[in-house]
């Protein structure tokens, strides 16, 4: 009886060695087919289509396929309208009305996240050779809220604007107030109409308006531009969906507060394809006869 | 809660008092009793106790201050692209012997009216009738009296078709620039960008229990807390009460209230009130347009700083 077991044990322990050499072996056999280094691929978010990263990156986020405009980081969008050396305004600003619990380690994540400092990024520089003061929102930074430093670059951007003689471009992408600032970030809104209209009177003012365009944003300087230009599919609107949904115990259609719903109602001057964007900016400048 | 059963209990010794004659002995203890109540109950009261003050039904609303203050009052309708919109009642009156244009939001005191006056939700419509009538003030000089009463602004179908953010916007741009003075009075619910619009003027009042925040407690606590705390007590983080609003510098000044909330004007209330106003008007339309101007430019431009 012992005896058939050492037998049996030792045709285990061959059978194991004998697999671990076919383990050591299986990478050399395999390897060529599966070299994918890391995030050579991507899937598009909105179609599900594999893509390849570097054309993905270089076609600005938008699929080749279903011509899905994807979120963009401040810095990506950044590269896709300005000329190289542009420098960047307004960094050395103190956070206050931290008070909110929770809000500094909130805050802390969504400067991870984004790699930027705040829900905007404010820029002095050039698109295609003309001079343009240019104000970027990440929605990865804190679903692009406005609290009280991205209210105070809006109304600095604008205020710099004005007295340099440039024209102002904001892309906007934002969930509205920043919650955690309370009733501060709610007079932001206030304060950045304000700047706007004093720079309005003098200067043209050009809104782009990125998904999502909601809340305190979209009803504060987003709208308030002389020319104001959409990308595709982005949601633009004051209120949720959702909320509104309720209010009114209807569901509403599916295009509702996109781009396209949008400009049919007249309330975006054009829809403009991300490849588009720079040379529609610097055209709408030039005939402006800003240089 | 504690404020709601104390204000059953109040009910109840005032309907007591009307079956007692003032004669009686039991007339004063009552009355004594009654008052030492009312002491109780609102001199310490809670952020929700003063959110639930400022929705009473039992609370005046905007209609009601305007005949109290203003003589005359005149209604004009319409904001004369697509609808007259209720929420708002809009026009000119006196103020004392001072004309001036009055825009308000306005809830209803009843069922009917506040169906009429869409719960004080103001539609793209309601804004630009302030809009055009605020236009039309300043080519007058005459000053522009705002009363702020609602939730929000209407979040509807239509509304959104209609452009509700940029009406809001608007407001907020073109009321920063008009020419002629604005004194801005939150009466009882000052919600979100609804109320701002109504809320960029020269000066700010702001009665005692009325309640000013970017969102209202219940989606503050569902959206920032997921629903982890009641709004009762999210109220608590908001720095909505007048207290709270007068400490950031927004409101410039508080107006008190009766004890136990704005539920009547007595005549010796509104005449004090028109008195507070009416020397506010006087001082600012004494102002050279451009100081008033951008001194109104600096007192949002400050805001958050």
């Amino acid at each position: 009886m012992s005896n058939s077991f050492d037998k049996r044990k030792e045709e285990l322990r061959e059978f194991n060695s004998a697999l671990e050499n076919l383990q050591v072996r299986k990478p050399e056999i395999q390897s060529k087919p599966i070299d994918i280094p890391e995030g050579f691929l991507v899937v598009c978010p909105h179609c599900g289509k594999t893509l390849v990263s570097e054309e993905y990156t270089s076609a600005l986020y938008v699929c080749p396929s279903c011509g899905h405009h994807a979120r963009l980081h401040a810095k990506e969008r950044l590269r896709e309208v300005m000329d190289e050396g542009y420098e960047v305004l307004f960094t050395d600003m103190e956070e206050k009305h931290l008070d909110f619990p929770d809000y500094q380690n909130k805050l802390a994540k969504a400067k991870e996240a984004s790699g930027d400092d705040e829900s905007i990024i404010c820029v002095d520089g050039k698109i295609n050779g003309i001079k343009a003061l240019v104000g970027v929102m990440d929605s990865y930074f804190m679903m692009g809220s406005m609290g009280s430093i991205c209210g105070e670059r809006v109304a600095l951007l604008a205020e710099k604007a004005l007295k340099e003689h440039k024209p102002l471009i904001l892309f906007t992408c934002s969930g509205g107030a920043r919650m955690q600032e309370g009733v501060i970030s709610l007079f932001q809104m206030a304060k950045t109409s304000e700047a706007i209209g004093r720079l309005k009177d003098k200067e043209l003012y050009i809104s782009v308006l990125t998904d999502p365009t909601t809340g305190g944003v979209s009803a504060s300087f987003a709208s308030l531009a002389d020319i104001t230009l959409a990308e595709p599919k982005a949601l633009i609107g004051f209120a949720g969906k959702r909320v509104i949904e309720q209010t009114i115990k209807e569901t509403l259609p599916k295009d509702f507060q996109s781009a396209e719903f949008l400009l049919n109602k007249g309330y975006v001057d054009s829809i403009v394809e991300r490849k588009d964007m720079k040379k529609t900016l610097s055209l709408l400048l030039k005939l402006h006869n800003y240089r | 809660m504690i404020l709601e059963e104390n204000e059953m209990k109040i009910e109840a010794l005032e309907q007591e008092l009307l079956t007692l004659n003032p004669t009686d002995e039991a007339y004063e203890e009552k009355k004594k009793e009654l008052k030492q109540l009312k002491l109780d109950t609102y001199s310490n009261l809670t952020p929700w106790d003063r959110v639930c003050i400022a929705r009473s039904d039992k609370r005046i609303k905007a209609r009601t201050l305007i005949s109290h203050l203003f003589t005359e009052f005149y209604e004009l309708h319409g904001d004369q692209y697509y609808a007259d919109d209720a929420a708002i009642i809009s026009g000119l009156g006196y103020l004392g012997d001072i004309p001036v244009t009055v825009l308000a939001q306005a809830k209803g005191s009843d069922t009917a009216e506040k169906i009429k006056r869409n719960f004080g939700m103001t539609s793209p419509e309601g804004f630009r009738k302030t809009l055009r009538l605020a236009k039309e003030a300043e080519k007058f000089h005459r000053p522009i009296i705002c009363i702020v009463d609602t939730s929000g602004a209407y979040p509807g179908k239509g509304a959104e078709e209609r452009g509700q953010a940029r009406a809001i916007a608007e407001n907020l741009m073109e009321f920063s620039k008009l020419k002629t003075p604005v004194i801005s009075i939150v009466l009882s619910e000052g919600g979100s960008g609804g109320a701002l619009a109504l809320t960029v003027s020269d000066y700010i009042y702001m009665f005692e229990n009325a309640v000013y925040s970017v969102l209202s407690p219940e989606g503050f606590s569902s959206i920032l807390f997921k629903g982890a705390i009641k709004p009762e007590e999210a109220v608590n983080y908001m720095k909505m009460t007048s207290h709270d609003l007068k400490n950031y510098g927004i409101v410039d000044e508080i107006i008190k209230e009766p004890l136990g909330g704005l539920r009547y004007v007595s005549l010796e209330y509104a005449s004090n009130l028109k008195e507070i106003l009416i020397k506010k008007v006087e001082e600012l339309s004494s102002t050279d347009e451009t100081t008033l101007l951008e001194n109104r430019y600096q007192k949002y431009r400050c805001i958050g700083q």
